[in-house]
């Protein structure tokens, strides 16, 4: 017995996503390894919305996350038959179309009976921008100050990450799949734990622990044994990893377990690396439902592979809601070349050298290149310290314009370099590298009272 | 003596746009005190110096035997701007652990400080 197997009734939400491209087979491990009550699957990262918005314009019917109907597929018997209930941020900017491929999954295996979709609305402030910035919302960026307007003609896509309360509602209206377009990755864990447990919309505390826990697994196996530094040559099975699942108390307490017969590890120090994961001032880690403090969060081993969280603090939240923005900010592209010993890095250095007098001579000026020396300092810069005598080094090379075709011109200066530069090149397979667009996230904050989220059940 | 934060800590960095934030995580609770008093924002800044063009801030969290850093300006603009391999931050965790402090020897020694030769299983090399 493990000091949580109090007996008290408990609820699970498992993790089966932590990003649009995570594995595909997790969400069927997670309703088939064992009794979960909610499984829970994040798509949505901080530029997803722009690309899901790009489809959208191309395809009215598109602009969510295609990885979903499949996932939906392959846990249908489960939601059908078992009752374990599916809430996804996977509607990125069309929820309603999301729902509908959704419906034809089910009625193609005979069980759309079974099956009521809640759909969450009203995020999406991209048709409102104008309005918003005449009305004095200057949606200036979080981190440069600068208001919208200075890049009002290249915004792509515009939504308020919105909180518990609109999922609550779905599931009050007995949804069994809820698809919500920006909705906080911390809400698609609180929203179940707040509903089962009927917290107030004013207990701080619960609200704040709900937070946590989704925190704890809305990046999947980043807490049960993937992407862990501690101890991380005796973790097992990573072939078969685990993800993590939320057992829920009433009392806001939770233990972060994993399926038997499952590998990796969930442990004190795996759990606490995921807690520091993209943290801010711990102090205030602000939701649209509350702002929990990450100082307060007490950490316990609870048994194998069993963690227990507890004690948190939460207070009310902020009257803003945070606002993802996403514009066009030029183009940029990256090349590559392999030296091999000897002399890897001095080879690799005079290709750049050689590389950026052709692109002078050429007129080529970008807004920014960068040169990198894979095996020698990309990652740690000169922290690294000098190399010693690598048997190969990559060149890499990277630039940023506003100018397409002087960018596409940069990838025909790469090639060259394998016959007309230094020796003992190789590497160059993936032919010349391609141009992308960037585009770029524009964080802002907006009122509360401006985003009005709406609640369907199909 | 000198340690290496490798001999004593694990960390995990990720990003918020142009920011990397690294929590340095203690081994061992009992060496949390340690961290705290020797990795000091001025010791962070100073490691970082070549690596970030901005401030650095620094939290703690003796609940979880952690510091967190922030640090700004580290991610050649952040996220799909960035032309860096690690424009998400993702192993400035491991930058951080080639930081060494000074500890005083009866210091360490009083909480079990490992020397170089007695490092977890990870941080060792397969020959040690």
């Amino acid at each position: 017995m493990s000091k949580r197997d109090t007996g008290d009734r408990v609820v699970r939400v498992a993790s089966g996503q932590g990003f649009w491209g995570d594995w595909l087979e997790a969400p069927k491990r997670q309703v088939e390894g064992g009794d979960v009550d909610y499984l829970m699957l994040d798509y949505l990262a901080e530029v997803t919305m722009s690309i899901l918005q790009k489809q959208k314009e191309r395809d009215p019917n598109m602009g969510y996350a295609r990885d979903f109907v499949g996932a939906i597929e392959s846990v249908l018997p489960a939601v059908a038959t078992r009752g374990v209930r599916v809430i996804a941020n996977a509607g990125g900017v069309n929820p309603p179309a999301c729902a509908a491929a959704i419906r034809a999954v089910a009625q193609k295996h005979g069980v759309s009976d079974a099956i009521r979709i809640g759909v969450v609305t009203g995020d999406d402030l991209l048709p409102r921008i104008d309005e918003l910035i005449a009305g004095g919302h200057a949606l200036a960026n979080m981190e440069t100050g600068e208001p919208l307007s200075t890049v009002r003609d290249r915004v792509l896509s515009a939504n308020a990450y919105i909180g518990s309360t609109p999922i609550i509602e779905a599931l009050q209206r007995n949804a069994n799949i809820v698809i919500t377009g920006r909705s906080t990755d911390t809400a698609l864990t609180m929203a179940p734990l707040r509903h089962e447990f009927r917290w107030a919309d004013d207990d701080w505390d619960k609200l704040a622990a709900g937070i946590v826990a989704g925190h704890t697994i809305e990046c999947g196996a980043q807490c049960s044994g993937g992407n862990c530094l501690y101890d991380w040559q005796t973790i097992p099975d990573l072939a078969n990893v685990g993800y993590p699942i939320v057992e829920g108390h009433a009392d806001g307490s939770f233990v972060i377990y994993k399926h038997p017969n499952t590998g990796g590890r969930i442990s004190v120090p795996s759990v606490t690396e995921q807690l520091v994961y993209e943290m801010g001032d711990p102090n205030s880690y602000i939701t649209p439902d509350v702002i929990a403090d990450f100082t307060s969060i007490q950490v316990e081993a609870a048994g194998e592979n069993r963690v227990w969280l507890f004690g948190i603090k939460g207070r009310p939240p902020t009257d803003k809601l945070k606002v993802s923005i996403a514009y066009r900010a030029g183009y940029k592209a990256v090349g590559t070349l392999v030296y091999s010993w000897p002399d890897a890095y001095e080879k690799a250095q005079l290709a750049d050298r050689v590389l950026r007098e052709r692109l002078d001579r050429l007129g080529l000026q970008f807004d920014h290149v960068l040169t990198e020396f894979v095996g020698v300092s990309a990652t740690h810069g000169p922290l690294a310290g000098p190399p010693h005598d690598p048997p190969e080094v990559q060149f890499r090379i990277g630039v940023r314009g506003t100018d397409k075709a002087k960018l596409e011109r940069f990838t025909r200066e790469i090639a060259p370099l394998v016959l007309n530069g230094p020796p003992s090149v190789t590497g160059f397979a993936g032919g010349r590298p391609k141009v992308e667009e960037i585009v770029a996230y524009w964080p802002a904050l907006v009122d509360k009272t401006v985003v009005q989220t709406k609640v369907e059940v199909v | 003596m000198n340690v290496r934060l490798l001999d004593i800590a694990h960390a995990r960095s990720g990003d918020k746009g142009d920011t990397a934030n690294v929590g340095l995580i203690a081994l061992e609770p009992r060496w949390y005190p340690i961290i705290q008093r020797y990795v000091t924002l001025e010791r962070v800044q100073e490691h970082f110096r070549d690596v970030i063009t901005g401030p650095v801030e620094r939290f703690e969290l003796p609940n979880l035997k952690a510091l967190n850093f922030l640090l700004h300006g580290a991610l050649d603009g952040g996220g799909t701007l960035s032309l860096k391999t690690d424009a998400q931050g993702k192993v400035f965790s491991t930058a951080m652990l080639r930081m060494e402090i000074e500890v005083p020897d009866d210091e360490a020694k009083n909480v079990g400080m490992p020397g170089a030769k007695q490092r977890p299983a990870y941080a060792r090399s397969p020959k040690e």
